[in-house]
């Protein structure tokens, strides 16, 4: 009888002690999607509709956003995998693996907009770009505000993160396996192609994520560093939102956003990996 | 081989000579009497006595900072409370519903959780400001500071509390006694990383800010928007070895738990 006294108290205090972290599932998690979509059905004048959603799909101008969007979330994803994962590869060799991490590490912890903004100095018509390419005899080009620098820059904070989980899945693979590979005569590219690409596969998936979803939404650098030339999904949410005030169309890109990220989610993402989280 | 190695290691040189390059540039340039990031003309410390004597600047600085601890330290509290409940949950159904609400924040980028919380802001009429901006993040710092301490709720010894609560300990003696000083590397890194990301947020903030209050992000990308100014070179200088302490920092809090932890291990024999 006193034990079951005490369970019943022990269970309400646990409620109250996790009543402000369900509050906050509830009001900053839950409320806003639903808000998002509500607001997806309401029209500039606050009228339920569909409009958005028919006019999204019927718009060339909002596909072809969409697309150029993927595109280069696409291209920037790319770039970081393939200057990654060599280099992430030569990491878990080095000696003083901790210490390249921290390094690795060290340029995510500055302001993306400071990272921005170094590059408006270097890419400017006279920044040190430039001045190289006057000085080898190509002469000044525009490179700020072009779809390249776009790809430059995002790419260039995108690095670290396409970087770390790669380095994560190499170190983690059993050396024995690396050394059973060339045991059994295999040199070190068919050891790398056969044995180290399929066991780090993990490390590409949450890579590929952790830069994808991200770079569908960039928008500060859009207009920094790409001069509104390129449109990204992020880019378009934030113009309905703060320029042109349109809530309900800004509404539904975000919505397509998320259902997009949900794909690049399940395409991404292992069977394997997942169990081992849910069994835990 | 050797040849090999010597390539990857120039490889990797290059690599992380790329990755620091535009932020050595940015410090290089602060002392550029010049004012422009194309040539250096002589040196001066002239930018950050600017940054120093700039009135605006240093109170959104202390903005900045204000809101990152306030929030981080909201939101590590509602955090661990949560983090603590989830682990205690008995069904696992609702254990997993409650770990996916958790992580649909970590996975949302940064425009939707903006928008989508200046439309809640806007619903319930609230005024924005420094107020929806501290909400907002402690909104986006709680799942994270949930998920640097759940991983030490796991690790902690079942029995420790199987035998707290037969040795008469109540509810609240054995969160205060047994569970909290256990979880205590998490809490901290939870805080750090809370803190962190509150410093660094543009977008969230940029979404619910209004027009009054400003933090250090949104400042920089007003005026990076208006071109170059050294000032923001030195600010960014300052900011860089800030973030190199704050790096220090949590690795040495880091190392430190984790010697904490294998003492403890040695002791308990586990």
């Amino acid at each position: 009888m006193r034990k079951n006294n005490s369970e019943v108290s022990v269970q309400k205090q646990d409620t109250l002690l996790m009543f402000p972290y369900v509050m906050w599932i509830v009001l900053f998690v839950l409320a806003p999607i639903f808000l998002l979509v509500y607001q997806s059905l309401l029209n500039v004048d606050g009228a339920f509709t569909f409009e958005n959603i028919l006019r999204y799909f019927t718009s060339v101008t909002y596909l072809s956003m969409t697309f150029q969007s993927f595109l280069y979330a696409g291209l920037i994803t790319l770039v970081t995998l393939i200057i990654s994962y060599p280099a992430a590869y030569i990491l878990t060799k080095t000696e003083h693996k901790e210490l390249w991490r921290m390094l690795l590490i060290l340029p995510t912890w500055i302001n993306i907009l400071l990272k921005a903004y170094a590059f408006i100095g270097i890419l400017s018509q006279s920044g040190i770009v430039n001045r190289f390419l006057d000085f080898i005899g190509i002469g000044r080009q525009q490179i700020l505000f072009t779809n390249f620098s776009f790809l430059l820059v995002a790419s260039y904070i995108e690095l670290p993160f396409m970087m770390m989980p790669i380095m994560n899945a190499i170190s983690e693979i059993d050396p024995s396996l690396i050394q059973a590979s060339h045991d059994l005569g295999a040199n070190t590219w068919a050891t790398i192609r056969k044995v180290i690409l399929p066991l780090s596969m993990n490390g590409v998936r949450s890579g590929v994520q952790a830069v994808f979803i991200p770079s569908l939404s960039l928008f500060m650098l859009t207009r920094l560093i790409g001069g509104n030339r390129v449109i990204t999904l992020g880019t378009a949410i934030e113009q309905h939102f703060l320029v042109t005030q349109n809530w309900g169309m800004g509404s539904t890109i975000g919505i397509i956003l998320i259902v997009l990220m949900f794909i690049v989610i399940k395409l991404t993402s292992n069977k394997k990996a997942r169990r081992g989280v849910s069994n835990d | 081989m050797t040849n090999s190695l010597k390539w990857s290691k120039l490889y990797l040189f290059f690599v992380f000579v790329l990755l620091y390059l535009p932020i050595l540039y940015l410090v290089y340039f602060s002392f550029n009497e010049g004012g422009t990031m194309n040539e250096f003309t002589s040196f001066t410390l002239e930018h950050y006595s600017n940054v120093l004597q700039d009135q605006r600047l240093i109170q959104i600085v202390i903005h900045t900072l204000l809101v990152a601890l306030i929030s981080s330290t909201v939101a590590t509290i509602i955090g661990t409370l949560g983090a603590i409940g989830i682990h205690f949950v008995k069904s696992s159904q609702l254990k997993e519903a409650l770990l996916n609400a958790n992580n649909i924040l970590l996975v949302s980028p940064d425009v939707i959780i903006g928008s989508s919380f200046l439309l809640l802001f806007t619903l319930v009429g609230y005024q924005l400001g420094y107020m929806s901006v501290i909400l907002s993040h402690i909104a986006f710092s709680i799942p994270i500071v949930v998920l640097m301490v759940l991983p030490n709720l796991e690790e902690l010894n079942q029995s420790m509390i199987k035998a707290a609560e037969d040795l008469g300990a109540n509810r609240w003696q054995v969160l205060s006694q047994v569970i909290l000083p256990n979880i205590t590397a998490g809490i901290f890194s939870g805080f750090f990383m809370a803190f962190t990301y509150s410093l660094d947020d543009f977008a969230v903030t940029f979404f619910v800010t209004g027009n009054g209050f400003t933090t250090l992000s949104v400042e920089i990308y007003s005026r990076a928007r208006q071109g170059i100014s050294l000032e923001i070179n030195a600010l960014s200088t300052l900011l860089f070895i800030a973030s190199l302490l704050l790096v220090f920092g949590y690795y040495y809090i880091s190392q430190y738990s984790r010697q904490m932890h294998k003492k403890k291990k040695a002791v308990t024999g586990k």
